[in-house]
C-alpha cells in the first residue's frame, strides 16, 4: 500500500504545525453511540516526536477519539491518518473502500496502547505478555524478542518480574509490564488512556516515571489524563475537550496557566479542589 | 510485663485449657444407618440369582474387551468431532457476520432440537432417502457402502455434540473481559489469532468443567450406537446374553467397564485444569 498524503483527500480543517509532516491527523471526525455524540467534529494534528495530553470530564469523548486513532473504534464521519496512511480504508479514484481486518491489523501495529485498565494477559507471564506480539504477529525470532523483552523490563524497572504472573504484580508494576508489552512492538506512536486512573495513588508516580522517561526519549505520546502535574510537566501541548469537540489547545502552561475559554477553567478548577 | 488475662480480672483465666473436639453423633447415626443399608443390599446380590463366576469370567472375554475399544474409539472420534463443531459455531455464533451467526444458531437449534437416538437411525438409514452419495460426474458411492454403523455413529454422536459443545464454548469465549480482545488487537492480532492465542487459553478455565461433564456423558451416550448394530461394549454384551441368557451377569460386566472408563478420565480432568489454572492467582 503506499502512502498518500492527506491533503489529497479532504482539506484539513486546521493548519498542520510547522516543521515535520503530522504523524496523525485527524480531520472533522464524528462518532456516535446511538443517539449519544460522543466524538463530535474533533481536528487535531500531532507531530512526531510531540506529547499531547487530552484533558476533560468523563464522557467528554476524549477516551472515544483516542480509540478512533487505533481503530478500536470505527469513525462514522470524517478521516484519520496514522504514519502517512488512510485509518482503516482504502482510495481508488473518488471512491473510498473498507480495509480487510488483516490490513486493519498492520495499520494498527504504527500505534502502541496502554489501557486504563491493563489489560495484561492474565494465562501469560510479564515476560510471555511482551514477547506475545513481536512472536506472534511480527514472527521475531524467540530468542531475539526474549532478549528485547528483558531489556524492556529492565526499562520499565521490573527486571526481576520476567516470570511474575499478572495477578502477582501490583497495579502499577502491571502498567509498566503493559508499557513493555506495547513498546516491544516498536510504535511510532503511542496511545495511553487513563494510565493511571486505575491505580492506588502510591502507585501512580511509577508509572508517570516511565511515561516521562519515554517522553524524554523523543517517543510521539498521546495521553488521556487525568494527571495535570503530569500534563504541565511533560505535555508539549494539551487538549481540553468537552461533550465530544475540543475547547482549546495550547502550550501546557497556557492551556492549565491561564485557559482562554471558561470551561477550561473551571473543569481545571474542579480537578485541583 | 502483665499476662493477658491479669489485664481482665473480672473474666476467668481459661489460658490452660484444652479445647475439646466436637462430637458429630449425626454423622456417626448415618454412617451406621448406611452400612446396615449396604450390608444388606451386598447380602441381596451375593444371594440373588447372579452367577458371580460369569461376571469374572466375561469381563475380560474378547468380545466385551473388543466392546470396551470400539466404545472408547467412538467416544474420543465423537468428542473431537463435537469439539471441533463445537469451536467452530461458537466462533461463528460469535462473528459480527450475521448469515454466519444465523448458521450457527440454526445447527445448534436443529440438533439439540431432536432426540440424539433419532439422529443416529438417520443416519444409519440414509440409504433409504439419497440411494448413493457423492459429486455428480467426479465420484459416487453407494450409500449403504458408506454409511456403516461407525460412520452413522462417529456422524449422530460428533454432530450432536458439537451443537452443545458450541454453547459451553460460547460460554468460555463469553468470560473472557473484552478488553482481552482489545488488547490483543492493540498488538495488532486479527480476530481469530486474538480467539487462538488469547481467548481461547482462558475461556478453557471455564471450558474444561462443562466439557469433562460432556466427555462423561459421551462415554455412556455410545451406548445408544448399540440400535445402530454399532459394536460398542452394550452392544456385544447384549449379543452374549442373547446367546446365554446370563442378562444381568452381562448387563453388571458393561456396568463395571463404564465405571472404570469414567473413573479414569475424572482424575485427566483434573490435570487439565491444573494445566489451564495457570496465572489464576491462589486457590483457583
Amino acid at each position: 500500500m503506499t502512502a498518500v498524503t492527506p491533503p489529497t483527500m479532504t482539506p484539513p480543517a486546521m493548519t498542520p504545525p510547522p516543521g515535520l509532516p503530522p504523524i496523525v491527523s485527524i480531520i472533522d471526525v464524528h462518532k456516535s453511540f446511538g443517539t449519544f455524540k460522543a466524538v463530535d467534529g474533533v481536528s487535531l494534528d500531532v507531530a512526531p516526536g510531540e506529547v499531547v495530553c487530552i484533558i476533560g470530564a468523563s464522557g467528554s469523548g476524549k477516551t472515544t477519539l483516542l480509540r478512533c486513532i487505533n481503530q478500536l473504534v470505527q469513525i462514522d464521519r470524517g478521516a484519520i491518518w496514522v504514519d502517512g496512511e488512510l485509518a482503516g480504508l482504502r482510495i481508488d479514484g473518488d471512491k473510498l473502500y473498507h480495509l480487510p481486518e488483516k490490513e486493519i491489523a498492520r495499520q494498527r501495529l504504527a500505534t502502541g496502547m496502554v489501557f486504563q485498565r491493563f489489560n495484561l494477559f492474565p494465562h501469560l507471564t510479564a515476560l510471555e505478555n511482551i514477547i506475545e506480539g513481536p512472536v506472534h504477529v511480527l514472527g521475531k525470532p524467540r530468542r531475539e524478542a526474549i532478549e528485547e523483552a528483558h531489556a524492556l523490563l529492565k526499562r520499565v524497572g521490573l527486571s526481576e518480574k520476567a516470570d511474575a504472573y499478572p495477578t502477582n504484580l501490583s497495579g502499577g508494576q502491571q502498567q509498566r509490564v503493559a508499557i513493555a508489552r506495547a513498546l516491544a512492538m516498536k510504535p511510532k506512536l503511542m496511545l495511553f488512556d487513563e494510565p493511571t486512573s486505575a491505580l492506588d495513588p502510591e502507585l501512580v508516580g511509577e508509572v508517570l516515571a516511565v511515561m516521562r522517561e519515554l517522553a524524554a526519549s523523543g517517543m510521539t505520546m498521546i495521553v488521556v489524563t487525568h494527571e495535570l502535574g503530569f500534563a504541565r510537566e511533560v505535555a508539549d501541548r494539551v487538549v481540553f475537550m468537552d461533550h465530544g469537540a475540543i475547547v482549546e489547545t495550547g502550550p501546557a502552561s497556557q492551556v492549565l496557566g491561564s485557559p482562554k475559554e471558561a470551561r477550561t477553567g473551571a473543569f481545571i478548577a474542579a480537578v485541583l479542589a | 510485663m502483665t499476662t493477658p488475662a491479669a489485664s481482665h480480672p473480672s473474666l476467668p483465666d481459661i489460658s490452660g485449657h484444652t479445647i475439646v473436639a466436637e462430637r458429630y453423633w449425626g454423622r456417626w447415626v448415618a454412617v451406621a444407618i448406611i452400612t446396615v443399608l449396604i450390608a444388606a443390599l451386598a447380602r441381596a446380590f451375593a444371594v440373588g440369582q447372579i452367577e458371580w463366576a460369569f461376571v469374572g469370567q466375561f469381563l475380560t472375554a474378547k468380545s466385551i474387551l473388543e466392546g470396551l475399544a470400539n466404545t472408547i474409539l467412538m467416544t474420543i472420534g465423537a468428542m473431537t468431532l463435537g469439539i471441533v463443531l463445537g469451536v467452530v459455531a461458537a466462533v461463528m455464533r460469535m462473528s459480527p457476520n450475521p448469515v454466519l451467526k444465523g448458521v450457527a444458531m440454526g445447527y445448534a437449534w436443529l440438533f439439540r432440537g431432536t432426540p440424539v437416538i433419532l439422529q443416529l437411525l438417520l443416519w444409519f438409514n440414509l440409504a433409504l432417502i439419497f440411494p448413493t452419495l457423492g459429486i455428480p460426474g467426479l465420484f459416487s458411492f453407494r450409500t449403504v457402502d458408506v454409511m456403516t454403523p461407525a460412520v452413522a455413529a462417529l456422524l449422530g454422536l460428533g454432530i450432536n455434540q458439537g451443537a452443545y459443545t458450541s454453547e459451553v464454548m460460547r460460554a468460555g469465549m463469553l468470560s473472557v473481559d473484552v478488553g482481552q480482545y482489545e488488547a490483543a488487537k492493540s498488538i495488532g492480532m486479527t480476530r481469530l489469532k486474538a480467539l487462538r492465542r488469547i481467548v481461547f487459553p482462558q475461556a478453557m478455565r471455564v471450558i474444561i468443567p462443562p466439557l469433562g461433564n460432556e466427555f462423561i456423558g459421551m462415554v455412556k451416550l455410545t451406548s445408544l450406537a448399540s440400535v445402530i448394530q454399532y459394536s460398542e461394549i452394550l452392544h456385544n454384551a447384549q449379543n452374549i446374553y442373547y446367546a446365554n441368557s446370563r442378562v444381568i451377569e452381562l448387563l453388571i460386566v458393561a456396568a463395571i467397564w463404564y465405571l472404570v472408563v469414567v473413573s479414569v478420565l475424572t482424575p485427566a480432568q483434573m490435570l487439565l485444569e491444573r494445566h489451564y489454572g495457570r496465572g489464576g492467582g491462589v486457590g483457583r
